[in-house]
Order: structure tokens, then C-alpha cells, then sequence
């Protein structure tokens, strides 16, 4: 990953990307040196537990992270590095080039203001149509999310939409500007199974219909299995495993993506113990030293305790034989022996 | 499955009026009420775990708070073991409530912060006088281990553990009175996938080793289906399925279990789909639709789906589906 930056419009390469917040107790670092790419077009699943700091890796790459939060490293942008934008400059990339879609459907909303008031808004700041031409825009916009009569939705409030339909109208939002990039941080969470499930799909049929790339944050590993082309897991700050996703779940490289992959209930393991990890992820002011991972983790060795894994490239293993799968890496000593062990669960010794 | 059942809901009906406002008054509007609960019919059988399952307004968290009394029914009886639990009053009701017991969903709420664990568990065994008070401090530390928490928890405060821990600390709790019957409502929702999976590992070794009955309250299908023998669907306040969990899951008899199955995001990337399972908004549970609940989504919804409620009624072997469509999922 620490390969050259792609440089195409539409493509972003993050490079060393660290935040840090200071805190009574001392700096609290909640983002690492994460190193990102995605190609243009391309939905990348960043998927990790509370506190891995998946959220602030979003944010910070539109430097969303209000002080005492500080960001370093680079956002390179189509080759130019959004840490480094004046402000004005940055006002232009977002919301027009790169927007952004958060969990809350409820709170994310102005109530006192329509619908079609916030979308109006968002197409004036984003693009130079006249009043007329905003308000068909708007009705596009809402059709465009899969909102039914979108003319008359329009003049609707905030609380007279359900929760998937205020992702809906938010995610109309961020498409008025006719981004090349959304930002989307769990989406879903908040909703209804089913609902979840539409909102998935209308997130794949606009990266098909737009050709905009998506970075999607999620805990839930099968919304990444579902909806992305390539997954990052994020464990305490830090990038520990990516590739392409149907390779990364075959065959899991890192113990905690091993781990996080098992303790999922999946068909035909039913009423058996599941893969789990023991213990809990560490907070923010105690991270431990090495692996992060090496106080849950049971391959850990003495190597893990001592000096942090970089994230490197690993064969692509059994599960691409005569396929290709690049991009695969970990950061893990022992991911041979990870991908060796399988995600199933030992079954326990009969007593 | 021949046994009587150890608790059966029979056509439990639970309302929860809203207030007329002013401006209900002036229009003349009739009051309101949220249906909970829609006529439920469901046994339990002594031993299993019963899984419920249902998106947000279905009635699952009222059904399990009807099922430990915690609200009464408007309408129909819960029994167990044959007795109507509404009449039960006096030692009836404290027997009853040891041998019924519930976890809640909120692992920080739950809890009262400034009592120790040994303060909350002692609480317990006193009330119900289940040990001579000079056997609590051994039981005590029985139950940690149980739950598999360090012996040096039982003095700390809730404050001190995660969310994980407080869940067994809420496990712990409603095993020290030793309940035939434990109902959890969505136990492990609150938690990061990695900690779930040690808590359901738990609930799976101590269900099996004492020989509880689990109502499993859970919004996610897959932990639904990895713990429970059995499977109840609900919607909007009925239950639409309910069968073994191997028979429901591999042939859904009702095309809201189907949708609810499409829907669920599988952990397997090679069965991605571009068609959303289900269409349209989930109804409020205000405005129930008339018949079917689910007729206003359902892709085979017909005249009758929308006059006529279907009953719940057998399918196969061992299930019982909610749908005029008998022939729904039936193998070919």
C-alpha cells in the first residue's frame, strides 16, 4: 500500500495519516499512520469495532476533526493533498468532489427546515442552476434515491419521513453536488433490516450509474461482504488487514480479522461455540505496545510484544489459486500461520 | 415435543393508548393505541431456546416483557405451566419470579452504578432466600465463575467493567436465583462483534449445562439462528413463522421470513444480489394494515391479503406460518 499514489481524478491515496487529540491525560491517538488507495469508482469497506478509529480515519480525510484534534500525513486528493488546501479550496472539494453521509438519519437533518429547503441549499452551494432549475433538480434528486411522489416529498419536514427515508433524502444531499466520492459512515446502523438492505442496494446502483467511489465505514462484516470491493480492518488505529473482499474472507491473513470473521454465527455452525476473541479492544490511552492485537491474539510470540508488524504484502493464497487477487496485505508476523488455521472454530474435546 | 409446554401465550393482546391531544379532541378523532401486541399464540418448551426475531415495532420487547410480567395483557393469558400468571399474587407471584427471569438489553443502564457486584448479587439470593446467609459469599463466587469473571469482580462497580462484563454481570444475577426460565432481550446488541461471540459462547455452555429455558429476543438473524432451536418471526405485532430453526431458515413458509432472510447481509460475498428483498417502508405500528400486516410489502399479495387476517397455522412438519398462500416455500 505504500506503493505509488495513484493520481487519476477520482482516486485517493492516504499516506501516513495520523490524528491526534490532546486530553488532560497526554495526546490520545486515534489514528496511526493509516495508508489508504482507492481507484476511481471503487467502494472500499472500512470496517472495524468502537474505538478502532475507522470514524475518525473518515472524517479526518475532509478534515471533519474540530481542534483539540490534529491531523498529519497526506490526503492525496487526484494528486493533490487535501491537508494541505487553504480553506477556501477545501470548501470547493466538499461536498462537491468528496460528500459525506453520517450514521444519524434522525439528528442529521434540520427539523424546522423541508426537505427540499436542505437539498436546495446543498445544490446552491454546489452548482450554479437558477431557483427553477435547483427545484427540478431537487425532484431528480429525490427520484434519483428511490423517494415515491419526489414533487410533493419535497415541501415534507424532516419528521415526516421515516428513518430510511431521511438516509434517503441525505444521501440525495450529498449527491447534489455530483460528487466523485462519498463518504459514507454507517449508513445503516440505525436502520431496519430491510431498510438496510435497500439503502445498500441504491448505494451500488448509484456507484453504477454515477462511476463515483465510495468509502463506506462499518462494523457490520456482512454489509462490507455485500457491498464493497475491497475491505480495510482497522484495529486500535491501525490498518491491520486489506484486500479484495471475497479473498480477505476466504482467507483471513491477520489474527483479528481471523477472529472478527469467526465470531459472525454463519450457516451450518449452529449451536456450536463461535471463533471469539477474548478480552476487549484497548482504549485509546492504552494501547499496547507491539501488535496492538497481541494481548487477545493466540498466535502471539515474544516478536509481537516487542516491535509492531508493518503492513505488507502476503501471497495471495489457496483461495485465489489461478485467480488473481492483488492488493492483498496484513500486518501481522504470523500470517501464514493465520491463514493456515482456517475460521472455523476448533470444535471443542468431548469431556 | 409431545410434553406440555413450560410457557404458552394465548392470543396475547397488549395496547399502549396514546393521550388525545387538544387537537384530537376539537376533530372528533377516536383515541389511538400502539398495537403491541396482535392476538400472539407461542409455546415455550421446557429446555429449548425459542428464538424471536422481528424488525423495530414488531412487538418482541413486549412480548418478552409480557412474558415476565413486567406488563399485563389486555387481552389473553399468559401461563406457565398451565397457571395464568395474572392471577398469581402473594409467595404465587415471588415463586414465579425467581423462576422467571430477564436480562436486559442495556448493558450500562441495567445495572445500578453504585452497587458493587457482590451488593447486586447478594441482593438476589437474600430476596429469594436461596442460601443461609452464611453460604452467599461461596455461592457468590460460584456464580462468578459461572460467568466466567475474575473472583476479584465481586467488589468492584459497574463502572469498572465493559460492556461485555456487565452482560454477565446481568447473566449472573438472574442465575443466582436459579430460573427454569431466562428471557434476554437483544443481550448482546450493544456489543462489539468480537465481545457478542464470548457472550453467546456463554449462553450456548450454560444453557446446555443447566438444562434453561432461553427466550432470545434478538433483532440479527444470524445469532437468532446460531442459538435457538427453534424460531419465531414477528411483525407489526403477530407472529408470522415459527418453526424449527433448521426448517425456517433452509425453507421459509411465509414470504416476510423470506424477505427478512434476502435482507440479513451474508457474511459470503459471492451471493450478492442487485434487488433490494423487500419494498416499501416498514407500516407504523399505529396504523396496522388491515388483514395481512405485511400485505403492503409482500411481492404475492392478493384481494384476500388485504381483508383477511391469515391465522397461524401448520406447515410441514413442525412449523406454523401466518399466510394464505399455503403452498408458500413448500418443497416442490
Amino acid at each position: 500500500m505504500t506503493g505509488v499514489a495513484d493520481t487519476r481524478p477520482g482516486a485517493l491515496a492516504v499516506r501516513g495519516l495520523r490524528t491526534v487529540f490532546a486530553s488532560p491525560a497526554g495526546p490520545l491517538t486515534a489514528v496511526d499512520g493509516v495508508d489508504l488507495d482507492l481507484a476511481p469508482g471503487e467502494i472500499l469497506g472500512l470496517v472495524g469495532e468502537s474505538g478502532s478509529g475507522k470514524s475518525v480515519t473518515l472524517r479526518s480525510l475532509l478534515r471533519l476533526v474540530r481542534p483539540p484534534g490534529r491531523i498529519a500525513g497526506e490526503v492525496l486528493w487526484g494528486g493533490r493533498d487535501l491537508l494541505g488546501l487553504r480553506p477556501g479550496e477545501l470548501r470547493r472539494v466538499r461536498g462537491r468532489e468528496i460528500a459525506t453521509v453520517f450514521q444519524e438519519p434522525m439528528t442529521a437533518l434540520n427539523p424546522v427546515l423541508t426537505v427540499g429547503r436542505q437539498i436546495d441549499e446543498s445544490l446552491r452551494a454546489h452548482t450554479g442552476l437558477d431557483a427553477r432549475g435547483r427545484r427540478a433538480r431537487g425532484v431528480d434528486l429525490l427520484d434519483l434515491v428511490g423517494i415515491p411522489a419526489p414533487a410533493t416529498r419535497l415541501a415534507d419536514y424532516p419528521h415526516q419521513f421515516s428513518g430510511g427515508m431521511r438516509q434517503r433524502a441525505m444521501i440525495a444531499i450529498a449527491l447534489a453536488g455530483e460528487p466523485r466520492l462519498l463518504l459514507a459512515d454507517e449508513p445503516t446502523t440505525a436502520l431496519d433490516v430491510t431498510i438496510q438492505d435497500q439503502i445498500l442496494k441504491l448505494i451500488l446502483a448509484l456507484r453504477a450509474r454515477l462511476g463515483m467511489g465510495v468509502i463506506l465505514v462499518t462494523h457490520d462484516l456482512g454489509v462490507v461482504a455485500q457491498s464493497c470491493d475491497r475491505v480495510a480492518v482497522m484495529y486500535a488505529g491501525r490498518i491491520v488487514e486489506t484486500g479484495p473482499v471475497a479473498a480477505l474472507f476466504a482467507e483471513p491473513r491477520h489474527a483479528y480479522t481471523r477472529g472478527l470473521i469467526g465470531s459472525v454465527p454463519r450457516a451450518g455452525g449452529e449451536r456450536r461455540p463461535l471463533l471469539s476473541i477474548d478480552g476487549t479492544p484497548p482504549g485509546l490511552g492504552a494501547r499496547p505496545a507491539g501488535c496492538a492485537f497481541h494481548p487477545r491474539c493466540g498466535f502471539a510470540t515474544d516478536a509481537c510484544r516487542r516491535e509492531a508488524p508493518p503492513l505488507a504484502a502476503v501471497a495471495p493464497g489457496r483461495e485465489a489459486a489461478g485467480r488473481e487477487a492483488p492488493g492483498r496485505e496484513a500486518a501481522c508476523w504470523h500470517h501464514a500461520a493465520v491463514a493456515a488455521a482456517g475460521i472455523e472454530a476448533p470444535v471443542p474435546e468431548p469431556a | 415435543m409431545s410434553a406440555a409446554p413450560l410457557l404458552s401465550l394465548e392470543d396475547v393482546v397488549v395496547r399502549f393508548p396514546l393521550r388525545r391531544t387538544v387537537m384530537d379532541r376539537l376533530a372528533r378523532r377516536p383515541a389511538r393505541a400502539v398495537h403491541a401486541l396482535n392476538g400472539v399464540r407461542l409455546d415455550l418448551h421446557r429446555g429449548e431456546t425459542l428464538g424471536l426475531v422481528g424488525e423495530s415495532g414488531c412487538g418482541k420487547s413486549t412480548l418478552a416483557r409480557a412474558v415476565v410480567r413486567l406488563l399485563d395483557p389486555d387481552d389473553g393469558r399468559v401461563r406457565f405451566e398451565g397457571q395464568d400468571i395474572a392471577g398469581l399474587v402473594g409467595a404465587a407471584r415471588r415463586g414465579f419470579n425467581k423462576r422467571v427471569q430477564m436480562v436486559f438489553q442495556d448493558p450500562y443502564g441495567s445495572l445500578n452504578p453504585r452497587m458493587t457486584v457482590r451488593q447486586v448479587l447478594h441482593e438476589a439470593l437474600s430476596v429469594h432466600r436461596m442460601r443461609p446467609r452464611a453460604a452467599i459469599p461461596g455461592r457468590i463466587a460460584e456464580l462468578l465463575d459461572l460467568v466466567r469473571l475474575p473472583p476479584d469482580s465481586a467488589d468492584r462497580l459497574p463502572h469498572q467493567f465493559s460492556g461485555g462484563q456487565r452482560q454477565r454481570i446481568g447473566i449472573a444475577r438472574a442465575l443466582a436465583v436459579e430460573p427454569d426460565l431466562l428471557v434476554a432481550d437483544e443481550l448482546v446488541s450493544a456489543l462489539d462483534v468480537s465481545v457478542q461471540a464470548q457472550v453467546v459462547n456463554l449462553l450456548l455452555d450454560l444453557q446446555g449445562r443447566l438444562g434453561l429455558t432461553v427466550l432470545f429476543v434478538a433483532h440479527d438473524l444470524r445469532l437468532v439462528r446460531h442459538i435457538s432451536h427453534r424460531v419465531a418471526v414477528m411483525y407489526l405485532g403477530s407472529v408470522m413463522e415459527v418453526g424449527d430453526t433448521e426448517a425456517l431458515f433452509s425453507a421459509p413458509r411465509h414470504p416476510y421470513t423470506r424477505a427478512l432472510l434476502d435482507a440479513a447481509p451474508d457474511l459470503d460475498p459471492a451471493r450478492r444480489t442487485a434487488v433490494a428483498a423487500a419494498r416499501g417502508e416498514l407500516p407504523s405500528p399505529l396504523a396496522v394494515p388491515s388483514g395481512c400486516p405485511f400485505h403492503t410489502r409482500c411481492p404475492h399479495a392478493f384481494d384476500r391479503c388485504r381483508t383477511e387476517r391469515p391465522v397461524l397455522a401448520p406447515r410441514g412438519p413442525a412449523g406454523r406460518a401466518a399466510c394464505h398462500l399455503e403452498g408458500f416455500g413448500a418443497p416442490a
